[in-house]
């Protein structure tokens, strides 16, 4: 089972390099939700034979909280806002991708160098997690439009979960609860703010949040 | 008896959350903050008298860490909810249910958190701050409210969701040691050199950059200066003194983990080098800020970064670290709510726009110089006391450079602020603020709050009591893991 979860952490990788060159905010949305879905699918995997119902909620709550409900949301948010369909990088696309190639790298090597329990010596769950991280971080500060941002706080998520289920077989409750709720009420909050500033602002530019600048 | 009492603790203002959400009338409904903050007080202050016996695998309870920080926060919020009585009569034109019931929300969350012995239980109770914190900083509802809101939420949610990572990887250090699940900190502890190094490394700078972000220590405080500047008086306060601490402790709870692991030496030099470095970037802000309530936003960063710096000095600057989080909340909050006051008389929180506060508003001016005084550590206030300490224990511990840097920063933290503080007090007044101020009277309802703060930490300096002495001992020795 854990070489299928290796193929997903794989397919995770790769969209995370999607997002980073996606240059149109419905792609970078179907991508973050794509990798809802393949997050949501990998406990179950992960557990096989042994899932229980509070396994397959988490699951099916994940896939649909990361994959269709906030995806969704971002969806509406872009509508209503009626911003423009351009994701307009402060950190342009190629040297993104490079960064995130590199850190991809990175990423594997830091995993390797770091002690693993041998049933999760084989996995990829860890290099998958930091570089899922700081692909997170990229487009947080490379990223100017709210929706991107939000997009890059979600894939930073992704990362944290990725390495939350290594801890599932021994602390579930925790990693359940700690995940659902940090995604489902930061990223309704977020919406929330976000349709606010648009109605503060008409605009989605965070460049224009600039009064405060010391 | 007593766990009953520090469940209450929680209980009681998530109750009253609960009423003020459903409360019809929108004039008497801010009575409920002063109502359960008086009965919060009493819990914790009876807490605070008797100590409690508490479970060492218990997931939430009063143990000495908690019995050396929350009654301060508690007494911190009735100031802030006895101000908030007649500053919500003077913005009536708000609706205030959300307003009340998140103010009451946040009070049983950070009652949670500094009670959470639990890792899990303690990044839970700190994201839901976070996040009840939200409605609270934009009250003002105007564009520059939102624009810190934004900020805040952004640069906090990355800092709460590196903590959480941090948390997963002090999790594995755990498993990896051989431990079976159990993320009680007593567990963690109690697994010593166990727990898997590398790992542990890891989660300590994660947690330290997450909570440190949820803490404002530079360079992670970007978000303080918006949120402080641009919410009300109360919400800052209650900020500055109650939301920091719990993020203080939280990073507290992890360092005596570290000590029992045998890595105190590596968190030491961490937390010394991060408080300097606060001290040093809040000082140079000092200097150059030109609005009086962000001022307290960067003397906030200051204040973070003593905390951390007595915290990486041993038994003593620990216990100096505690004391101060009470003489430090205290005072801040007197200055946060006489600012409140003088800013709504001035129209303006910028020297480029108020002049003369001392001719138009003159209890709060004396308030603010007061505070202003107190917490750039005059004698005899309580600040002066606390930084004493956190100073006599860096000489113990043989760090006279550190020592030094710092009180050169706490120097420059003084020219800053006594700058900013005079440069809007003194002076004849613009009829602009004139004319403002006229419609804003000072009441004893926005005098005395800040008053009773301001003399509580007078009091607290002149006459330490030995109980709290021994119980900010007692929590020094819980996380250093000594006998």
């Amino acid at each position: 089972m854990s070489e299928t979860v290796n193929v997903l952490v794989g397919v995770v990788m790769g969209l995370n390099l999607l997002a980073l060159a996606s240059s149109r905010l419905p792609l970078l949305i179907r991508t973050v939700s794509w990798q809802g879905v393949l997050l949501g699918v990998m406990p179950l995997l992960l557990e096989g034979a042994h899932a229980d119902w509070r396994l397959v909620g988490m699951a099916a709550a994940t896939v649909l909280g990361k994959g269709v409900l906030i995806p969704a949301l971002l969806r509406r948010a872009m509508r209503a806002a009626r911003i423009d369909r351009e994701v307009e990088p402060l950190l342009g696309y190629v040297p993104s991708l490079l960064l995130g190639a590199a850190g991809t790298v990175a990423a594997v090597a830091l995993g390797r160098g770091l002690p693993l329990l041998p049933e999760h010596a084989r996995s990829l769950l860890v290099p998958g997690a930091l570089a899922s991280v700081l692909t997170g971080f990229v487009l947080l500060t490379g990223r100017v439009k709210a929706i991107s941002q939000v997009c890059g706080y979600l894939i930073l998520e992704n990362g944290i979960y990725l390495f939350g289920l290594l801890l599932l077989g021994s602390t579930p409750l925790l990693v359940e609860s700690g995940i659902l709720l940090d995604v489902t009420v930061s990223v309704f909050v977020i919406g929330i703010i976000v349709d606010r500033i648009q109605r503060a602002f008409d605009s989605m530019d965070t460049r224009k949040l600039t009064i405060l600048r010391e | 008896m007593t766990t009953l009492g520090s469940y209450g603790l929680i209980a009681v203002p998530l109750v009253g959350a609960a009423v003020a959400a459903v409360w019809p009338s929108e004039r008497s409904r801010p009575w409920l903050l002063p109502v359960v903050g008086v009965v919060h007080l009493a819990l914790a202050l009876a807490l605070l008298g008797h100590a409690p016996a508490v479970a060492p695998g218990a997931w939430l309870g009063f143990d000495a860490l908690a019995r050396a920080v929350l009654p301060a926060v508690s007494m911190l919020f009735l100031g802030c909810a006895a101000y908030a009585v007649s500053y919500l009569r003077i913005r009536a034109e708000r609706p205030n249910r959300v307003f009340v019931a998140m103010l009451l929300l946040v009070l049983g969350l950070l009652s949670a958190g500094h009670q959470a012995r639990h890792l899990g239980l303690l990044w839970i109770a700190t994201e839901a701050v976070t996040l009840a914190c939200v409605p609270l900083l934009h009250f003002n509802g105007t564009p520059r409210a939102y624009e810190a809101t934004w900020k805040y939420l952004l640069v906090g949610g990355t800092g709460i969701a590196l903590s959480l990572l941090g948390s997963f990887c002090l999790g594995y250090a755990s498993l990896h040691g051989g431990g079976r699940g159990d993320l009680t900190f007593a567990a963690l502890a109690g697994q010593g050199r166990e727990l898997s190094s590398p790992w542990l490394l890891a989660a300590w700078v994660l947690i330290l950059a997450g909570y440190g972000t949820k803490m404002g220590l530079a360079p992670m405080h970007t978000w303080k200066p918006d949120a402080y500047g641009e919410a009300p008086g109360i919400v800052g306060a209650l900020l500055a003194g109650g939301v920091t601490t719990v993020a203080f402790t939280a990073i507290l709870r992890v360092r005596a983990v570290m000590s029992a692991a045998g890595a105190g030496a590596v968190a030491d030099r961490t937390l010394l080098a991060l408080g300097l470095f606060s001290t040093a970037v809040a000082a140079l802000f000092l200097l150059g800020t030109r609005d009086f309530k962000r001022m307290l936003a960067y003397s906030s960063v200051e204040h973070m970064g003593i905390l951390s710096l007595g915290a990486a000095l041993g038994g003593a600057g620990l216990a100096a670290a505690l004391f101060h989080v009470w003489s430090n909340g205290w005072t801040k909050a007197a200055l946060f709510l006489s600012a409140g006051n003088l800013r709504r008389a001035a129209g303006s929180a910028s020297m480029d726009h108020v002049r003369g506060l001392a001719a138009v508003t003159p209890r709060s001016a004396a308030l603010f110089v007061a505070g202003m005084f107190a917490v750039t550590a005059l004698p005899p206030f309580a600040p002066f006391f606390s930084e004493l300490q956190v100073v006599q224990a860096g000489l113990l511990a043989g760090r006279g450079a550190a020592v030094g840097v710092f009180l050169f920063c706490l120097l420059l933290a003084f020219l800053g602020m006594t700058r900013v503080v005079f440069g809007v007090v003194d002076g004849r007044p613009p009829p602009a603020v004139r004319q403002q101020a006229v419609r804003f009277a000072e009441t004893a309802g926005v005098l005395a709050p800040p008053l009773v703060l301001l003399g509580l930490s007078l009091g607290l300096g002149l006459f330490t009591p030995g109980l709290l002495r021994t119980a900010w001992a007692a929590a020094a020795t819980q996380i250093l893991s000594l006998p």
